[in-house]
């Protein structure tokens, strides 16, 4: 049943990018939205398109699991493709009633849905190749400098891992709970939306029960390690930039020199 | 009133990568009012199992019957099934969540659709049955020891007035007295209803003492069914599978190959301690 349900988008394989420095991809994520929205030709276009064929051919991973993630935006990419297709002024090449289609209007919604696609393509690179382990770590690390205007940086995260880490647990205790609940005669499916509701009730009190009881004995397990925040604490892993991270700025940095050249 | 498995194979995310057998090709017949010990080590399957059996999970390939009905045969009301094949899951937490111990034993038969009257009648009985003391009844669940919570856990099933009672784990966790006490009423409920039980335990010692038939499972297969008797025969093999005879067994048989002549069908205490007895010369011990 639940159980099925995957969790992240994490793939497993070994590649450059598997290995590289989660703070080495997410900045090169950002190089590249940035990179996005300074594109404004077919020339830029074209680096980008080659930036990122790249990249994907680095990760190993394939092709079918990065436009996955296209679905969810696909109503908004049509949409936001035809209203440029339609709305923008220029040299009428069609026109169907009140509506035309532009010269101009072609060249902006081709960019407007190129745009949006590799935005998803480029974040799903990112979040296909590190753990969300590896991305907490990461962005621990480069926000640090907030600690200095007292955001709680380290807690925020230790936090964010301890979500990521119990997600899996409670759903399968979810199934668990549902499977006895089932046995004693409930329904979860039928009835109106108040009936559903209330059905719910049996599966939900369970469930913050467990959920509070292993919170305090994780707290207490960490207490008993004498856990006491980020101040003065050091990993047993700590990240460390390799060589290929320092070729992956580099490229980023050419990436970006190009875009920014042809621009002008 | 039986329960019949035709091979049954349940393949768990069937199709990807991570794709294992839980079950493979189990063939049995429970009739009625049979004692049934379910064994076999944690991963062998015998979790998935049960759940086919009221009709939790559906099987990927193979038939489940009840009264030679197919369980998952179109407009068969599995609901009706689950309260004539009761399951008790090992943690009474996953179960209970009414504000006090009869309330939550009343939402089963309410299930049903019986009146608060009804219910409260079934509840009633099945909590007598368990053998909780009245003074449990209106306090919260969530205050209960464990021995007490699983008997509301128990009786929270027992209130359907189902004709299977299968029950995984019972005793984990339990100590020794509480585990005792479980299992007599367990057994009572046997002797007294004619339920069918079906016991799934780690424990050799409880299930030589109760059971008229064990099943053995490993890796998703059957590879033992038989009586107790039969199935402690095989201990050597037992053993590979993680699983071990009681401990009496292997007493018995270290007496055999000393050349003392006790009967190698032994497998409870008592017996042991009867054959040995007569065997000194000494008379009935009680």
């Amino acid at each position: 049943m639940i159980r099925d349900i995957t969790l992240g988008q994490y793939y497993p394989v070994d590649s450059v990018l598997h290995r590289m420095d989660p703070r080495t991809k997410l900045f090169g994520t950002m190089i590249f939205i940035i990179s996005l929205f300074l594109a404004n030709s077919v020339v830029t276009y074209i680096i980008a398109t080659l930036f990122l064929a790249s990249a994907i051919r680095i990760s190993k991973v394939p092709f079918k699991f990065m436009v996955r993630g296209l679905k969810a935006i696909l109503f908004l990419l049509l949409i936001s493709v035809s209203f440029n297709l339609f709305l923008t002024d220029g040299q009428v090449l069609i026109k169907l009633g009140f509506l035309k289609i532009t010269r101009e209007g072609i060249r902006v919604s081709c960019f407007m849905g190129l745009r949006l696609i590799y935005l998803v393509v480029g974040s799903s690179i990112m979040t296909l190749t590190t753990t969300p382990n590896a991305l907490t770590d990461g962005l621990e690390k480069s926000l640090g400098f907030l600690k200095t205007v007292k955001v709680p940086v380290h807690e925020i995260s230790m936090m964010m891992s301890i979500a990521l880490r119990f997600i899996p647990i409670l759903v399968e205790e979810t199934d668990k709970i549902m499977k006895a609940q089932m046995a004693r005669g409930a329904d979860f499916e039928s009835g109106n939306l108040i009936q559903k509701a209330k059905s719910m009730v049996p599966l939900l009190v369970p469930l913050f029960i467990s959920a509070f009881r292993r919170a305090t004995d994780l707290a207490m397990a960490m207490e008993a390690r004498c856990y006491r925040g980020g101040e003065g604490r050091t990993k047993m892993k700590p990240l460390r930039y390799h060589k290929q991270d320092y070729r992956a700025y580099a490229v980023y940095g050419i990436y970006l020199a190009a875009i920014i050249g042809v621009r002008m | 009133m039986s329960i019949k498995a035709e091979n049954l194979t349940y393949i768990y995310s069937e199709g990807t990568a991570l794709e294992q057998y839980a079950l493979k090709n189990v063939n049995f017949e429970i009739p009625d009012g049979q004692f049934v010990g379910l064994i076999g080590h944690t991963g062998s399957g015998k979790s998935t199992l049960i759940q086919h059996l009221n009709g939790l999970i559906k099987p990927t390939k193979g038939t489940v019957y009840y009264d030679d009905v197919d369980i998952h045969s179109e407009g068969y009301n599995l609901r009706e099934l689950r309260s004539r094949v009761g399951l008790v899951f090992q943690y009474p937490e996953h179960q209970l969540f009414e504000v006090d111990v009869f309330s939550d034993v009343c939402y089963g038969p309410k299930n049903l659709g019986l009146s608060r009257e009804e219910a409260g009648e079934c509840a009633r009985e099945a909590l007598e049955l368990v053998g909780l003391d009245k003074r449990y009844w209106e306090q919260s669940p969530f205050e209960l020891s464990g021995g007490q919570k699983r008997r509301a856990a128990i009786a929270g099933v027992l209130a359907m007035n189902p004709k299977v009672l299968i029950l995984d784990e019972p005793t984990a966790g339990l100590d020794p007295k509480g585990r005792d006490e479980i299992l007599d009423e367990i057994s009572q409920l046997h002797k007294e209803r004619g339920m069918s039980i079906i016991l799934v335990s780690h424990s050799m010692e409880d299930i030589a003492r109760y059971a008229d038939r064990l099943m053995v499972m490993n890796h998703g297969e059957k590879v033992f069914d038989g009586s107790p008797k039969e199935i402690f025969e095989h201990y050597k093999e037992l053993e590979t599978m993680g699983l071990a005879a009681p401990q009496v067994t292997y007493i018995i048989h270290g007496l055999r190959d000393h050349g003392v002549p006790v009967d190698s069908g032994i497998t409870t205490v008592e017996e042991a301690r009867d054959a040995i007895l007569e065997l000194l010369g000494g008379g009935r011990h009680d």
